[in-house]
């Protein structure tokens, strides 16, 4: 497995709490998935480093964990941006045109979806519906929701942050 | 812990602060109730904020004694978000803004009048304010699942008790044996409302026959198909039902033990059963010895991490033991070893939804409803390209059309009706020529879809039905778990042939190749997700084979949707040069003087169609 270009900065405040929680829960049936939304609540993404501590206070191999958290969409390997903007590619949004809101977001900020601008302030990544369907389509920045959208309007949002 | 007699005082006690909502004013103890839609749909436009801003402007009214606000579930017309009606009248205000709430609570609260322009078009007539249940959207539907969405404070157990909450579960214990409420549900007629639609007593039965030490009771809130939210709006709306059903089947089979998977992409439906689990383990209705009958249950929630074959069953069970979320093959049935090996039964939400309403109505009053093999109502999430998004309830049996034409209001636009599309991923495409079929189990796949959880997407003229199979494809290719080698290959190998044929590079013969290989996906698949995956190509190629033809043989897209088989133009005759398009355009690929002809560089052009949609002239036209 590749490291993550960005080195991992973890702080001990984050150490000890996901190791608190670890202690906590190691001998529950079923604690990975759980641990690991926890770890990634914790540090914001799963890096190796962190799927190690799991894989250690859990008492099971590192590629058990690694095979979990490569396994679930929720669960990511590489840092986040500072703005984390989501676009709903469901059904619904689809057919309302999500797809163009999606490429002009891909050509102002000049990155794929999964991708982080090179600043780290936007990320972006797709997503089977938010169940906003009545705003259709929509996408959200950091959680906050922008419906109805237009690909017009992507610049002037991206402005405001 | 309550008694029952406890409980009883509680619903006697409620009925005066709920009884404004159902039109029993006697001894009602508020005035005014308005009640403000908390579900996903209407936060997103605001609704927290307007109730905040509403208990301001009623406290410095001084009204804080007469009128209630309350935060409920979802009301179903989520295109009309944030919704706030207002009782006892019902008067139904629609997209309400911050600044409306002011002149509502002056206009209505305090002068007694309902503010009328603010008022759902539909309610509005000349000689005055009409019933909700009046308007197309409501008239024909029937709220059973839905009960209590919009009706009742999802976070306050008492408001939930107040409608009958928690009395099938008492009935059931004091007075039923566990093989009475299994005949119970088996005479229902109930089929399971997840997709496959197993008749869900005979599901109990089988796991109830199994002897163990240990069985339970699971709740599939894994709800993955794009476009469909009617598990979310029950969990957010009336979570008390999950629990009081999976309490029942958990007695039914045996079970002590509960679990409900839920997606973890729906945080106020998981703070809503977080809520609601405590409530409900406070009052003793989850727990040691629930209502003194000896009989034991309690529940907990397992957050799913976004992975859609975890809606299959035994995928499911193995993510809520902690391992990536990989089917297993069947036989054994889970009913003999599913959750740890032990004998576990999988309700979806909606079906859970219906059981307490089964047990206090009887299983005739359930099988009245519906169609001969489908019984009962369904949840509808309707999307799309319709008028009234939202959620619809209706009895197995109503057709495609009363629910686009009548209920969803129509086509926006002016536009025609192409297809609706129903089962998510694993359901197919509706033509205009099956709309007026009756909507069952069985006649959704006979005419090559599929029920599956109820997601229904409404599509124009303007939809490509080649590329929204290649939608789905690219889903379907995400999601494989990879087990199985026609589902992690076969799909893949699909999504290429249609990518291909968008793209303008289509061949003839194709069209035989992708149905063989749909054919082949189709039988030799592991699970559900595979078996169903080819549905969205095989429908689209059985109703609207000509578009496929059209992009092999012509290399035209006639909905114009595939960019590669479209280019912009700007007519030389119609353009006054006024520079809009060259200054909208995010590529810089519209070049030209001012009043002179502007002219389209197709090697820069993204084919976004900004230009076209800001020419104020009509110049601009997509081939």
């Amino acid at each position: 497995m590749s490291k993550s270009k960005v080195p991992f900065s973890g702080t001990d405040a984050q150490r000890d709490e996901l190791q608190a929680y670890l202690k906590a829960h190691a001998s529950e049936r079923g604690a990975m998935l759980p641990a690991l939304q926890k770890a990634q609540e914790i540090y914001g993404y799963l890096p190796i480093e962190v799927q190690e501590m799991v894989a250690k206070g859990l008492n099971v191999p590192l590629s058990e964990v690694y095979g979990v958290s490569t396994f679930y969409a929720q669960f990511s390997l590489y840092p986040k941006g500072k703005y984390q903007i989501s676009v709903c590619l469901g059904t619904a949004c689809y057919v309302k045109g999500s797809g163009e809101i999606e490429a002009r977001l891909q050509h102002e900020l000049g990155i794929n979806s999964g991708e982080c601008t090179p600043d780290t302030k936007f990320s972006l990544d797709e997503c089977r519906c938010l169940g906003a369907c009545g705003l259709a389509p929509v996408m959200t920045i950091n959680g906050e929701v922008y419906g109805r959208l237009t690909p017009d309007q992507v610049p002037e949002i991206l402005a405001k942050y | 812990m309550k008694t029952v007699q406890e409980l009883n005082a509680i619903r006697e006690r409620m009925k005066d602060v709920v009884g404004l909502r159902v039109g029993e004013t006697g001894k009602a103890q508020y005035k005014y109730n308005v009640m403000v839609c908390g579900g996903t749909g209407c936060t997103s436009s605001g609704s927290m904020k307007i109730i905040d801003k509403l208990k301001d402007e009623i406290a410095k009214n001084g009204l804080q004694n007469d009128v209630q606000v309350t935060m409920t579930g979802c009301f179903g017309l989520c295109a009309l978000g944030p919704i706030v009606i207002v009782y006892p009248e019902g008067s139904f205000y629609s997209r309400i803004e911050l600044k409306d709430v002011e002149r509502i609570v002056k206009e209505h609260l305090v002068g007694g009048s309902p503010v009328k322009e603010l008022l759902y078009h539909e309610t509005v007539s000349e000689d005055g304010v009409k019933s909700l249940n009046d308007t197309p959207f409501y008239k024909k539907q029937h709220r059973n699942a839905l009960r209590n969405c919009g009706r009742i404070c999802p976070e306050n157990i008492d408001e939930y008790l107040a409608f009958d909450g928690y009395l099938a579960l008492e009935k059931v214990l004091t007075e039923y044996k566990p093989e009475d409420v299994i005949k119970l549900m088996i005479d229902s007629g109930l089929r399971g409302r997840g997709g496959g639609g197993f008749p869900t007593g005979l599901k109990w039965k089988f796991a109830a026959a199994n002897a163990a030490d240990q069985k339970y009771v699971c709740c599939n809130a894994d709800e993955g198909d794009p476009g469909a939210f009617m598990d979310r709006s029950v969990l957010e709306g009336d979570p008390h039902v999950v629990l009081e059903a999976m309490a029942i089947a958990g007695y039914a089979i045996g079970a002590t033990e509960g679990y409900i998977y839920v997606r973890a992409e729906y945080p106020i439906a998981v703070e809503r059963l977080n809520v609601a689990i405590a409530q409900a383990r406070a009052y003793g209705l989850l727990g040691k010895n629930i209502f003194g009958s000896g009989f034991d249950f309690d529940v907990h929630l397992k957050l799913g991490a976004g992975a859609f074959v975890c809606g299959e069953e035994t995928a499911l069970m193995t993510s809520i033991e902690g391992h990536r979320g990989e089917p297993r093959p069947r036989p054994p049935f889970p009913a003999l070893k599913g959750l740890w090996e032990k004998p576990t039964i999988l309700n979806n939400v909606e079906t859970f939804a219906n059981v307490p309403q089964i047990i206090l109505n009887g299983a005739e009053w359930f099988a009245n409803m519906g169609t001969e093999k489908s019984k009962g109502t369904k949840v509808f999430a309707l999307g799309g390209k319709i008028n009234n998004v939202g959620l619809v309830e209706v009895p197995m049996g109503t057709t495609l059309r009363e629910i686009i034409e009548e209920i969803g209001g129509g086509i926006p636009h002016g536009k025609k009706f192409k297809a609706a599309q129903t089962g998510g991923p694993s359901g197919g495409c509706i033509s205009a020529q099956n709309l007026d079929v009756p909507i069952d189990y069985d006649n959704l796949i006979s005419i090559g879809s599929m029920m599956g959880s109820g997601g229904l997407i409404v599509m124009d003229e303007d939809t490509c039905m080649v590329d929204i199979a290649k939608f789905f494809l690219q889903f379907t290719v995400d999601e494989s778990c990879g087990k199985c080698t026609p589902c992690r290959l076969g799909t893949r190998k699909l999504l290429e042939m249609l990518k291909k044929i968008t793209d303008g590079r289509g061949e003839e013969g194709d069209i035989e190749k992708l149905e063989e290989l749909c054919n082949y996906i189709k039988t030799n698949s592991l699970c559900a997700l595979g078996q169903t995956a080819p549905n969205p190509v095989l429908s689209t190629l059985k109703y609207f084979r000509d578009e496929y033809e059209a992009h092999i043989n012509e290399k035209k897209c006639p909905a114009g949707v595939c960019k590669n088989l479209l280019h912009f133009e700007i007519d030389p005759a119609k353009c006054k040069g006024c520079t809009l398009c060259a200054r909208n355009c995010p590529a810089g690929a519209i070049t030209g003087a001012v009043k002179q002809p502007h002219v389209i560089d197709q090697s820069k052009c993204l084919k976004c169609g900004v230009c076209m949609a800001n020419c104020k002239f009509g110049a601009i036209s997509k081939k």
